[in-house]
């Protein structure tokens, strides 16, 4: 049986409810705000007359879009680093977790392994010493730059070698007497029990290398070569160091004459995959961050 | 005749090992290049080094670069700048979550818990591309919060240009994007704590906030200590990308930092030795902090990293 809930506590509850769903909205508005931007005339989006629903409702800016060449390009080529990306790490992540995951009787060198493997989050060579590295690789400009220099994310790593270590050894032992190599007890026994945190990995990866700019901006010099993250970053950052030196009536001016529907477009573009899989993520994360950061 | 010697292997042993080595080699040989290479590097930070001569033939000069890297303009604030916001950023990334979580534990409802864990969490997934347009778009002069705050007969304010507010933005909007992970977090603590001593308490006639003070809280103290601890291995890191996207010229005298500051020497000034000087001073603390931040984890709540 319930207590009648009491009169102060009722209101501390009204209170609370209205206290989270302000939070949830700060979430959700300036979204909102951004895509109703995009959707509207450039007239009443630069004379700030957009809310959260679109004035004059209007596709122009994903017209816009659509015929400009090089945030298409940024595009293919945002997409390109997230299906080559996803690839190399996972497979990166599968292979290193699994000897890993053996205990030191059966896998001497492990503890070796571990921490060689570990080190590097410690300490790393910092900024100008790895751009130099990746220099003299000869790396600059290139694809690749954007794929190997993060491809072993020891995180992962260690997150997929926890789980394999709490499949059961009976099955793995099993396979072994019969005489199964180690890639077969891999491929065969170890990874279809492991599909679900593999997947939550992967969406990870993913969102990591759809989101990542800096490395873009760090590596490449050009702007065909830009994915789409550091196309929208160094925009935003270009324009922050224009906008320093004016008043506010030529801060206004520019505004009106920027592409701020544009702008927005192309934000709500890189927001969209994100959103898509957030469904599917959020059914793993809850778990995922608990097992991975929680260990009893 | 010599019965031959059974070749009875170690139980674990029954698969051939060299098979694991032979998965290690790609992940050996990436680490090798991409992040020891980068430490060898290193060297360049007591060098003079000019990128034709590579690190073989540029001379050596000591501890000269960190000598001269206090002398730059900048670089004192920098430093400065860091330990505050990444102090003010570890605090609030604590306790702001800890808040939300404690009232949402007083919603009996599931849905609503759900809902609000559900969304609050989006902004954690967003890059700092995605948000730092998203903030400069809402606080610019005729953005949509200076559109409020001029309905409310206000002047409108120039908010990314303020020394005064900008600070407190960066760290607001990172406390902001980060609050639905450290919240579900202290959720999943919560949930942790027996029942039967909130059963206890109700006997005993405790009302929900003397149950909160003597069950709830002393109940998530040790995640709390914990990310207390692990945070403080983070206090030079103020968030670089975060910074570098929001900064402009104006404000930077409060909000540059020490990787950012990095940045512009070693990059867009080309002086790659004193960046690489600076960026090593930051390293050697911060190695320090984590490696010393993860000990104390260790000896006062047993975690363990690896």
């Amino acid at each position: 049986m319930q207590k009648a809930i009491t009169a102060p506590r009722r209101v501390f509850l009204g209170f609370n409810y209205a206290l989270l769903t302000l939070l949830t909205l700060t979430c959700i508005l300036p979204i909102l705000h951004i895509l109703s931007i995009s959707f509207s005339s450039s007239a009443a989006a630069s004379a700030g007359r957009v809310g959260l629903l679109p004035v004059d409702f209007t596709w122009s800016a994903y017209e816009y879009l659509l015929k400009k060449r090089d945030f298409f390009n940024a595009i293919s080529i945002s997409v390109m680093r997230v299906i080559v990306g996803a690839i190399v790490n996972m497979a990166l992540i599968v292979i290193t977790a699994y000897p890993l995951s053996r205990q030191s009787g059966a896998f001497a060198k492990r503890n070796l392994y571990m921490v060689y493997l570990v080190i590097p989050m410690f300490i790393g060579g910092g900024l100008i010493p790895t751009y130099m590295v990746i220099r003299y690789l000869g790396l600059l400009n290139s694809f690749w730059a954007l794929i190997l220099p993060g491809a072993v994310s020891i995180w992962s790593v260690i997150i997929m070698m926890n789980f394999m270590r709490g499949i059961p050894r009976s099955l793995e032992e099993a396979a072994a007497c019969d005489g199964a190599s180690h890639w077969r007890i891999l491929f065969q026994i170890v990874l279809p029990v492991s599909l679900p945190s593999i997947a939550s990995l992967l969406l990870f990866t993913m969102i990591g290398h759809w989101n990542s700019w800096f490395d873009g901006m760090f590596y490449m010099n050009n702007v065909d070569r830009y994915p789409m993250a550091t196309y929208l970053a160094t925009q935003i950052m270009s324009n922050n160091k224009n906008m320093t030196n004016m008043t506010p009536e030529q801060l206004a001016l520019l505004a009106r004459l920027s592409e701020r529907t544009v702008r927005a477009a192309q934000l709500f573009i890189s927001i969209v995959p994100i959103l898509v899989v957030y469904p599917f993520l959020q059914r793993y994360f809850i778990t995922g961050i608990v097992v991975g950061s929680v260990k009893e | 005749m010599v019965p031959r010697p059974t070749k009875r292997k170690n139980r674990y042993q029954l698969s051939d090992p060299r098979a694991l080595h032979i998965m290690l080699i790609p992940a050996v040989l990436l680490t090798a290049v991409f992040s020891y290479l980068p430490l060898a590097g290193i060297v360049m930070a007591f060098q003079n080094f000019r990128p034709l001569l590579s690190f073989w033939r540029s001379s050596f000069v000591g501890f000269a670069q960190f000598r001269y890297i206090f002398t730059v303009p900048g670089f004192l604030s920098a430093m400065r700048n860091t330990v505050i916001i990444a102090l003010c950023k570890i605090m609030l990334s604590i306790f702001v979550p800890l808040f939300i979580s404690l009232l949402l534990n007083e919603f009996r409802g599931k849905r609503f818990k759900r809902y609000v864990q559900t969304t609050i969490f989006i902004p954690y997934f967003f890059s700092w591309a995605i948000l730092g347009g998203i903030l400069i778009e809402l606080l610019s002069f005729n953005g949509i919060i200076n559109n409020v705050i001029e309905s409310l007969g206000r002047e409108r304010f120039a908010f990314l240009m303020s020394n005064r507010y900008f600070r407190a933005i960066i760290i607001a909007s990172d406390v902001w994007k980060g609050m639905g992970y450290n919240t579900v977090l202290f959720l999943a603590a919560i949930t942790n704590i027996d029942p039967t001593l909130y059963e206890a308490a109700m006997v005993d006639g405790a009302n929900r906030f003397k149950q909160l003070l003597n069950i709830t809280i002393p109940g998530i103290m040790p995640m709390l200590v914990l990310l207390m601890i692990l945070g403080l291995g983070g206090i030079l890191n103020a968030g670089f990308d975060q910074v570098l996207i929001m900064s402009n010229p104006i404000v930077r005298e409060t909000i540059d930092i020490i990787d950012t500051f990095v940045y512009r020497l070693g990059i867009e000034s080309q002086q790659y030795s004193p960046a690489a000087a600076a960026g090593l001073f930051k390293s050697v603390i911060s190695m320090a902090l984590v490696g010393g931040s993860y000990l104390l984890a260790y000896k006062t709540t047993e975690y363990r990293v690896f």
